[in-house]
């Protein structure tokens, strides 16, 4: 990082930190300069977004973890004093928690963008399995942070997802031990719980700090999907795009706060405000909306594995599910090798772009059917389980089968010959203000 | 139009992520008007005041509320001499004291509100087995929230013919699965009003709710301030960043 050209400064304080450490150069050369495409849309703005919610998280999550005490016998109302007593507390805590929420809103855009303009192909996988492991980080995050308050929801939660990892075969009983602490969720689990949602936040951002670094060595994806070829292509990212970030970002944070001040309890359920007591079951468990259709992926295996018509199971249904959930993850980080069509944005893969639309739709029903009962039923008299099954399949199919199969067949739409072309193009259609006065 | 397409994305993700969650059997409670409801809704003092009397006077016979402190009374628009006179007629156990023995006193606002019962299993085994919830979150811990409150408190009915109830149990319209451990707890005239209000149990009702909705957020009204505040701010700060925006990639297109 040391060589390379150094910026002159004119303030003379800045010049002399500079030549001794050159963080001013660094900032100026990946903030101030960095070409980067000139024809981002709006969609390009959740990466800022992202970013500013984790930084949001981190501060509220801080000051919240100085009033709150990770007991079980005194957890549940320390988030009350938070709530009651301790001077804005209430807004801290309704920061966070529904901060969590668009963190993930955010997130979610930015995945989906990266996979609709083919941000994950190359030169950018490893960029791209960077940012999957952020998500799975913080989904790691997100249910140990479900659990702190200690509530029946919570408790509960934590109940049924550790339970899940005793599903694997050796190791499973001992796993399961060690992630509780004991042999139920108790104080032990809440504290380990606590300990390791105060660190993983620390992990998330150095492993924003590699995203953020493969993405400046690789340089930006756009919606068109092809490099930038010269100076005509991009323009410095300040002050365009800090600019237009900006922007994007205040209306994503009108809405944040929106819920956060009008709506706080949007996203929570009654039993969120009910002490945990691992004594009595409440009578319907949902994980946070962000984990409905993996929540889906899991119930859906009801069914063992094993050699039909014979009693032999290789997979029994529940670490069948377990598997499902976790595979269901997996792909993302695959996902480089499973599509290799050389043509990268959707706009010139009509296929593509079908059926990337279905499988969010697909998503988006795993998630309906994650939010109901496991018994509910479809219309009355169809199985939800079985639409769940069928989203399961598809979203496994997307991957596994759909893109390989189109990286072999589908035939593309003639690309443009550079972006400065077809930015250029698209506004010579239009006739121009000046023209017209 | 198309370029705010990541926006209305962020509304779809966000309505859809408010999962309506659904009330296991007991049906939907009826809606009321409340005023702590909308961008601009404050509790009503009086409803609260009201609400209060019928809480200490019926609920609190065997419902605790120990999140909430004598001092938070002033929130119902008592003076602090009259939180005191308030917690004055309650008394507490305290202690040790110099001579490590445990001694009764008055309560102080200080002091959270006094249980009804000693523990839990006092509390259990005085109401047939069933535990009265603490009241401090009720509204919140419920589907539907005042509404529902106000629901089961008017929504006791005579059981259908086909309905088993056990010595000690209750049909009520609006509560989960219908049958309730708790006697239908409000009568007509039963708590006397000093405003003039109606002493019937529909205004008992909704005053308890209202009561119980403040005890459950009793930083509402602050909120609904603070956010509008904040959300006046982004507003014209994101109005100012358009500007400057357009103006900024005025040159680039």
């Amino acid at each position: 990082m040391a060589s390379g050209e150094r910026a002159s400064f004119k303030n003379p304080v800045v010049n002399w930190i500079d030549e001794r450490l050159p963080v001013f150069t660094l900032m100026n050369k990946e903030y101030g300069v960095f070409p980067t495409p000139r024809n981002f849309n709006y969609f390009w703005n959740f990466g800022a977004i992202a970013m500013v919610m984790l930084v949001l998280m981190l501060v509220t999550g801080i000051v919240l973890a100085m009033h709150y005490t990770p007991h079980a016998d005194h957890a549940f109302g320390s988030v009350e004093r938070i709530m009651r007593d301790v001077n804005w507390g209430w807004m801290i805590r309704y920061l966070h928690m529904n901060g969590a929420s668009f963190f993930f809103i955010a997130v979610y855009i930015h995945i989906f963008r990266g996979m609709y303009y083919g941000s994950y192909k190359k030169p950018r996988e490893l960029l791209w399995i960077f940012g999957v492991l952020i998500f799975l980080l913080m989904m790691a995050t997100a249910f140990m942070g479900y659990t702190l308050p200690w509530s029946q929801m919570g408790g509960w939660a934590a109940t049924v997802i550790t339970n899940l990892f005793s599903a694997i075969p050796l190791i499973g009983g001992p796993l399961v031990e060690l992630l509780w602490g004991g042999f139920s969720v108790d104080n032990p689990t809440l504290n380990r719980f606590f300990a390791l949602h105060y660190l993983l936040p620390f992990v998330i951002f150095a492993v924003v700090f590699l995203h953020v670094w493969a993405l400046h060595i690789t340089g930006s994806n756009n919606p068109l999907g092809i490099e930038p070829k010269g100076k005509q292509d991009t323009l410095p990212f300040h002050p365009y795009y800090t600019a237009k970030d900006t922007f994007g970002l205040s209306i994503f944070l009108i809405l944040y706060l929106l819920v956060s001040f009008y709506a706080p309890n949007m996203f929570a359920h009654p039993d969120h405000f009910v002490e945990f007591n691992p004594m009595q079951t409440p009578p319907h468990i949902v994980p946070e909306w962000y984990f409905l259709p993996f929540y889906a992926i899991l119930r859906a295996i009801t069914f063992d594995i094993g050699i039909p018509f014979t009693e032999i199971v290789f997979i029994p249904a529940k670490l069948g599910g377990v598997i499902a959930m976790f595979g269901a993850v997996a792909m993302l980080f695959i996902m480089p090798w499973l599509d290799t069509h050389p043509v990268k944005s959707a706009r010139f893969r009509p296929q593509y772009k079908l059926f990337l639309l279905l499988l969010v739709v697909d998503f988006l029903i795993l998630g309906y059917v994650g939010m109901e009962p496991a018994d509910a039923m479809l219309f009355g008299s169809i199985k939800l389980l079985y639409l769940g099954q069928l989203c399961t399949a598809y979203y496994f199919a997307y991957f596994i089968v759909i893109l390989p199969w189109l990286s072999r067949t589908e035939k593309a739409l003639p690309l443009p010959s550079s972006i400065s072309e077809a930015v250029l193009n698209k506004h010579k259609a239009k006739p121009s203000p000046e023209a017209a006065a | 139009m198309l370029r705010l397409i990541p926006i209305l994305f962020c509304f779809v993700i966000a309505i859809g992520a408010a999962s309506p969650a659904k009330a296991a059997e007991g049906e939907h409670p009826p809606h009321l008007h409340w005023s702590f409801q909308g961008m601009f809704g404050s509790y009503d003092k009086a409803a609260l005041q009201r609400g209060y009397k019928v809480y200490s006077q019926v609920c609190a016979a065997c419902h605790s509320m120990d999140r909430v402190y004598y001092r938070n009374l002033t929130a119902l628009g008592y003076s602090e001499a009259e939180v005191k006179a308030i917690a004055a007629g309650f008394t507490v156990t305290d202690g040790p004291n110099d001579e490590g023995d445990m001694f009764e006193r008055p309560a102080r606002p200080s002091d959270h509100m006094v249980n009804p019962f000693p523990n839990k299993e006092a509390a259990v085994y005085a109401n047939n087995g069933a535990f009265p919830p603490d009241m401090s979150l009720l509204a919140k811990a419920r589907h539907g929230g005042a509404n529902y409150i106000f629901g089961v408190m008017t929504g006791y009915e005579e059981p259908p013919v086909d309905a088993e109830l056990l010595p000690g149990q209750y049909w009520n319209r609006y509560m989960p699965g219908h049958v309730i451990a708790m006697a239908p707890p409000l009568s007509d005239g039963m708590v006397s009003y000093e405003d003039g209000s109606p002493e019937t149990v529909a205004q008992y009702a909704s005053d308890v709710a209202h009561f119980l909705s403040w005890a459950s957020e009793p930083t509402l009204e602050s909120r609904k301030r603070t956010g509008f505040k904040a959300l006046l701010f982004l507003l014209v700060f994101a109005g100012v960043m358009y500007a400057t925006k357009k103006k900024i990639w005025a040159n680039a297109h």
